[in-house]
């Protein structure tokens, strides 16, 4: 593993016109980690994923890719250590799965140069890695919601790269769907050696699948560090105003996060007890 | 499958993308791509010949031919050389670069509708022509000289400007189709206003010569009038071609570019200011054709199939068009009409048809 980040963001602050959203900001990314960003809604984790992608230009400060300064570095060549999918990408009408995918040959083409052997092999074997070869002439539109991510995911994986991001990738999928793309993940860091940075709105998908969280509130980053240490009742409650309690998920043993909410407030320590205590009849 | 043979060289093949590779170029090999745009090729040629040899004094379609590639009598020679050939290569010219036009701001607006005519490109093209004819027309000399040299330098101006114009106000953190093409339909009325104005206050011969040229006319085209457009054509159709490699990362939407390495702003204002620039120069010949630029590239998209509008194919299918309407426009119909009368027959049900489809036709 290496000393240097992969990804460095460094006194980082982004903001859309005059709406400042992330202040001072200071993050590492290690190689060969999955990272996942968590936090409330508007509390700037797309932003910051956006800003490490260089897709948002940084206010002040800046990321350092592999040490040096990503916006000054050809974005050409970033692209090819680089991969960002946003959120809820849309395909034009019509266009097929190969064709999406082949698009992430792009850093590797020229004018000159749109279908070399590397970029063939690389589609085929971003689509037989992600299951999607056999739908490679169908147009992506025709395609299921979980599909489609897959498709896209697949773009990812052509592209090469060292670094990926993902912001979202699991919205608008039902939760079959959702741990199905999230296993790609975990394929693409523990099968591909990928470096993986996503942006997750379900926590306890978010701490199975992540080997480190970063808990993001107004903008600015409150915990960090594996997911047991980050996901904690405390945490919960500062972050996301959430009154929860934090058991073990026991299919995988990473923290599971379980809502009170307002019907079961008060009662339900007890009851935990009162079940604990019985035990299993 | 293990880290490493990720790493190392991947081989394999994809279904529905044939490679043709030769040394260090590659591309795909599209059949019907190739098959659409060849017969559009051959399709134009034949157009031409048959246009060319109507006429007062007719020539079969064969003898064009034999004229165009060396042979014939002299008098054949001279009528087609000289007299008509210029009036049909200035429809090529001016149908390719409209239809090239239209393909690239459909594919960079991801929008059918945003053509150049309906950004107000064409309009703006015109006003500032229609200014020049009116307001320079008082003098003779003036007048000559600027419908040569003057009339292209100030459609192309007044062109870019909208365009300029259009962009700067869409533009809100990005390009968004729709705003795209609802600001230009309003810059579009205001460039069509100071048409209207300059009519009314025009002298009336000015009037006169301002509307028939505001109809889109190829009469009485000459030499003088096929070497510019073709020496712009020359320049901008290789530049918009060229700039297609960038075209296919832009079509995944801004975000998904950029990630892919794309200068999105960089691409995507090269692009719009060569599909402007055709636009203009297409006006500045022949007046604003309408219609050519918002039909061609969807036509083509749908014979080929493809996702996005074909650029080549678009040229080629918009010269044919131009060429088949000035056909109609000349010979089928008991008096000569302007051929933007004939496109703007043909265009309006289909932009009627298209905005029927609604929100469907229009998706991005």
């Amino acid at each position: 593993m290496r000393t240097v980040p992969r990804l460095h963001a460094q006194d980082l602050q982004l903001a859309y016109g005059e709406n400042v959203v992330v202040d001072g900001l200071d993050f590492a990314v290690l190689d060969g980690t999955v990272t996942a960003v968590i936090g409330p809604n508007g509390c700037g984790k797309s932003t910051l994923l956006r800003a490490l992608g260089r897709l948002l230009p940084a206010r002040r400060g800046h990321v350092l890719l592999d040490g040096k300064r990503i916006d000054r570095t050809p974005t050409r060549e970033v692209a090819r250590v680089l991969g960002v999918l946003p959120q809820a990408p849309t395909a034009p009408e019509g266009l097929t799965v190969a064709d999406l995918v082949a698009r992430g040959r792009h850093p590797h083409q020229a004018w000159y140069r749109q279908w070399s052997s590397d970029d063939e092999g690389a589609v085929a074997q971003a689509l037989s890695w992600t299951g999607m070869a056999e739908f490679a002439e169908r147009a992506v539109d025709t395609l299921s919601g979980g599909q489609r991510q897959r498709v896209w995911i697949s773009m990812v994986l052509a592209q090469g790269t060292d670094v990926i991001l993902l912001d979202e990738p699991t919205t608008f999928l039902d939760l079959a769907h959702q741990v199905d793309v999230l296993d790609l993940v975990e394929r693409l860091h523990t099968e591909a050696g990928r470096t993986v940075v996503m942006v997750l709105h379900d926590l306890n998908l978010a701490a199975r699948y992540a080997q480190r969280l970063v808990a993001m509130k107004d903008g600015a980053i409150v915990a960090e560090g594996p997911p047991q240490q980050v996901l904690t009742s405390d945490m919960l409650r500062e972050v996301f105003d959430l009154d929860a309690q934090v058991v073990t998920d026991p299919v995988s043993g990473t923290p599971l996060v379980v809502p009170v909410g307002r019907r079961h407030r008060g009662g339900v320590r007890e009851e935990l007890e009162q079940s604990t205590a019985v035990g299993p009849a | 499958m293990s880290p490493s043979e990720l790493l190392t060289r991947p081989t394999g093949s994809v279904a529905g993308r044939l490679p043709v590779r030769y040394r260090g170029l590659s591309g795909v090999w599209r059949p019907r791509m190739v098959l659409v745009t060849a017969c559009g090729v051959g399709l134009t040629v034949l157009m031409a010949a048959v246009n060319i040899g109507r006429g007062d004094f007719p020539i079969s379609v064969l003898e064009v031919l034999a004229v165009l590639v060396g042979g014939g009598d002299s008098a054949q020679q001279f009528i087609v050389l000289e007299l008509r050939l210029p009036r049909s290569l200035t429809a090529v010219l001016v149908g390719s670069a409209l239809g090239l036009s239209g393909a690239i701001t459909q594919a960079v607006a991801r929008n059918p509708l945003a053509s150049p005519d309906i950004l107000g490109v064409t309009a703006g093209a015109s006003a500032a022509a229609v200014v020049l004819i009116v307001l320079g027309g008082s003098s003779a000399a003036v007048a000559s000289v600027g419908s040569l040299v003057g009339l292209p330098i100030a459609a192309l101006v007044g062109g870019l400007v909208t365009a300029a114009l259009v962009y700067g106000l869409a533009w809100r953190n990005g390009i968004e189709g729709y705003r795209l093409v609802l600001v230009g339909v309003g810059i579009g009325a205001v460039a069509a206003a100071i048409t209207s104005w300059m009519l009314v206050y025009a002298e009336i011969n000015d009037a006169a010569r301002a509307t028939v040229w505001l109809t889109g006319s190829l009469n009485a085209r000459g030499w003088e009038h096929v070497v510019p457009v073709g020496i712009a054509l020359a320049l901008l159709v290789p530049i918009g071609l060229l700039l297609t490699f960038a075209l296919g990362a832009l079509q995944m939407g801004d975000d998904t570019a950029r990630g892919l390495g794309v200068h999105v702003d960089r691409a995507r204002s090269a692009l719009l200011l060569t599909a402007v620039g055709l636009a203009a120069v297409a006006t500045a010949s022949a007046g604003p054709i309408g219609f050519v630029a918002l039909v061609v590239p969807q036509i083509c998209l749908r014979m080929i199939g493809a996702a996005r509008p074909p650029l080549l194919a678009s040229a080629v299918y918009g010269a044919l068009l131009i060429l088949g309407s000035d056909l109609v426009a000349r010979t089928m119909l008991p008096v000569e009409l302007p051929v933007g009368i004939i496109t703007a027959i043909i265009g309006a049900p289909y932009l009627i048809w298209m905005l029927a489809r609604g929100r469907r036709g229009a998706r991005t």
